[in-house]
């Protein structure tokens, strides 16, 4: 299977809606075969962003390439060389799975015993061939999606973009989406480009992630590495009996700084002379008990946090 | 030329589908004017004793009208339709193919034509069930199903201009009462001769569904008249083609793909 020796390269990319600036000039660098995660909070952009990336949008300003074609003056080219799922699986409900297939296929040229195959082969691959003639308006959203990335991959793309594929689905199908993605980068060298509001999405399958805010990429990187950037993991410990606090909070200000804990509970951020293991072992030589100790990593959101002054779930509600 | 009839083909093919599978969408628009037939022809019965009015059976002078009132209601599923489309996202999901704009304009009419193909065939038949006779003959029955088809490909552009206008069903829908008052001031009732409030009379002169309604008329009662068919497809032609120019100009707004 042939793959495009280019991602996606994308320079000072501006788009305005009247007074509004929703994409407000951003930087990207995506290699071919990668897995990038952008991430952000509702009307950071992303949407805009994917819709440019694939030519439904022209730009304010700024250039961008996808696949080596230039989104403004190769559009069609570009086409050609992408799928995309967009957010809401865009399907007709009185259609079956099959009829859809049929369709796309059809308007990409591919027609015949190819077509057949084709057809069948990607509703095998997404686990529709039984729903395969079933009208649409009789499928889950697990099994609409599913059949919306095979509607993507019809013509074979080197380039996939996935706008919010999992949202709404059950933790099931959202699992099998992310196995299908990374199995589509992996095996297949399909680049893709995916856009979450799930920091777990970003950290399970991107190779690396930007995260954007306000039309702004405000981080860029690889999840342990803005994870890492960020700071360091924070342990807290609950006594087993309220008169031993005073003796644990002296203990673990040896392992670090003090930080916001539940009521009942004592927390510090562990610097570099301290691991989990070293906390666990002065609190058995010291004979404080614990009732519970709990380990608590940077996430993305942290580095949303970080980056923003929000933290990703507030910026939602804003 | 060939990549774009394929194209048209397949588009319509899918409008042709998904009108079929929803009953609900097109037996009541093929119902309706079938009672406003039913009553009107014997209700109005007595116009025909009007001096100058063109035929003794009120039926064979109004069943045009149904033809125009079923094209009419066709069009609306056009409209509606691509508002789902627009809605939905699914017209991005076409944008992102190699089809051409003309193709997603004159596939989608497909439904309403095939609708409005199928419906004035009932009409027809039904009105020579119920002994009307087409003067024009056989060529003439061949026609009426030709105009009636245009129009209705007339009003289904309309609706899809309108649709990618709005963005919206309920935009498509609210628009419809004023396509039905264009019915409601023509000559659906009486030849314009014959009526006698002079500015009822100038809004049906004026009005260019009453000169569809009569080209399907004058084959009906009056058998060959070149001026009203040439009206009547006339207009009909020209319904279509300033609706395609707006909905392909609407078309590049709502698909601003590069």
């Amino acid at each position: 299977m042939a793959r495009a020796a280019q991602g996606i390269e994308v320079e000072g990319l501006v788009r305005r809606f009247k007074q509004v600036e929703a994409v407000a000039g951003i930087d990207l660098s995506i290699s071919p075969g990668e897995i990038y995660g952008f991430l952000g909070p509702n009307g950071a952009g992303k949407s805009t962003t994917v819709h440019m990336l694939t030519t439904l949008l022209p730009p304010t300003a700024g250039r961008a390439t996808v696949a080596g074609f230039d989104i403004v003056k190769q559009g069609p080219r570009v086409r050609a060389s992408i799928g995309a799922a967009l957010q809401e699986a865009a399907l007709d409900p009185f259609l079956t799975g099959r009829e859809h297939l049929r369709l796309g296929s059809s308007l990409h040229g591919i027609g015949g015993v190819r077509r057949k195959e084709l057809i069948e082969r990607l509703l095998d691959r997404v686990g529709l061939t039984q729903a395969g003639d079933r009208k649409v308006r009789t499928y889950s959203g697990g099994m609409k999606r599913r059949l919306d990335l095979a509607l993507a991959l019809i013509h074979d793309p080197s380039i996939l973009f996935l706008d919010e594929p999992t949202t709404g689905l059950d933790p099931q199908s959202r699992s099998a989406l992310w196995e299908e993605v990374a199995r589509l980068a992996r095996d297949e060298g399909v680049t893709v480009f995916l856009t979450t509001q799930y920091l777990e999405e970003a950290d399970v399958l991107a190779d690396r992630v930007g995260i954007i805010d306000h039309g702004r990429i405000v981080a860029e990187g690889t999840p342990r590495r803005l994870k890492a950037e960020i700071g360091r993991s924070t342990v807290e410990v609950v006594p087993e009996t309220p008169d031993e606090l005073e003796r644990l909070r002296t203990l673990l200000r040896r392992f670090g700084d003090e930080t916001a804990a539940r009521p009942g509970a004592f927390a510090v951020q562990l610097d570099g002379n301290g691991a989990l293991r070293d906390v666990v072992r002065a609190l058995d030589q010291e004979n404080v008990h614990a009732a519970e100790i709990n380990l608590h990593q940077p996430t993305l959101d942290d580095v949303f946090l970080a980056k923003t002054g929000r933290t990703l779930e507030g910026a939602e509600e804003e | 030329m060939r990549t774009l009839l394929r194209q048209i083909g397949l588009i319509a093919g899918r409008s042709l589908v998904r009108t079929a599978r929803r009953p609900g969408t097109w037996i009541p628009p093929l119902l309706f004017p079938l009672m406003l037939m039913a009553i009107n022809s014997n209700g109005l019965r007595a116009a025909t004793h009007l001096p100058g009015f063109p035929t003794h059976s009120f039926l064979a002078f109004f069943v045009p009208f149904s033809f125009l009132q079923g094209a009419l209601f066709a069009s609306g599923i056009a409209g509606t339709d691509l508002a789902r489309d627009v809605d939905t996202g699914f017209l991005n999901r076409l944008a992102l193919t190699p089809v051409r704009g003309a193709s997603l304009l004159i596939g989608q009419i497909g439904g309403a034509v095939g609708l409005g193909a199928f419906q004035a065939l009932v009409y027809l038949g039904i009105a020579l069930a119920a002994g009307v006779h087409i003067r024009a003959g056989v060529g003439g029955a061949l026609l009426i199903l030709l105009l009636a088809v245009l129009v209705a490909a007339g009003f289904g552009t309309l609706g899809l201009f309108l649709a990618l206008l709005t963005g919206s069903g309920e935009g498509v829908q609210s628009t419809f009462p004023l396509l039905f008052f264009l019915l409601l001031i023509s000559s659906m009732n009486l030849p314009r001769n014959l009526i006698e409030v002079a500015w009822f009379r100038d809004l049906a002169t004026a009005n260019p569904v009453s000169y569809m309604i009569e080209a399907i008329r004058s084959l009906v009662i009056t058998g060959w008249d070149a001026q009203a068919l040439l009206l009547g497809f006339g207009f009909a032609v020209t319904l279509i083609a300033a609706s395609l120019a707006l909905a392909a100009r609407q078309l590049r707004v709502r698909m601003a793909r590069t």
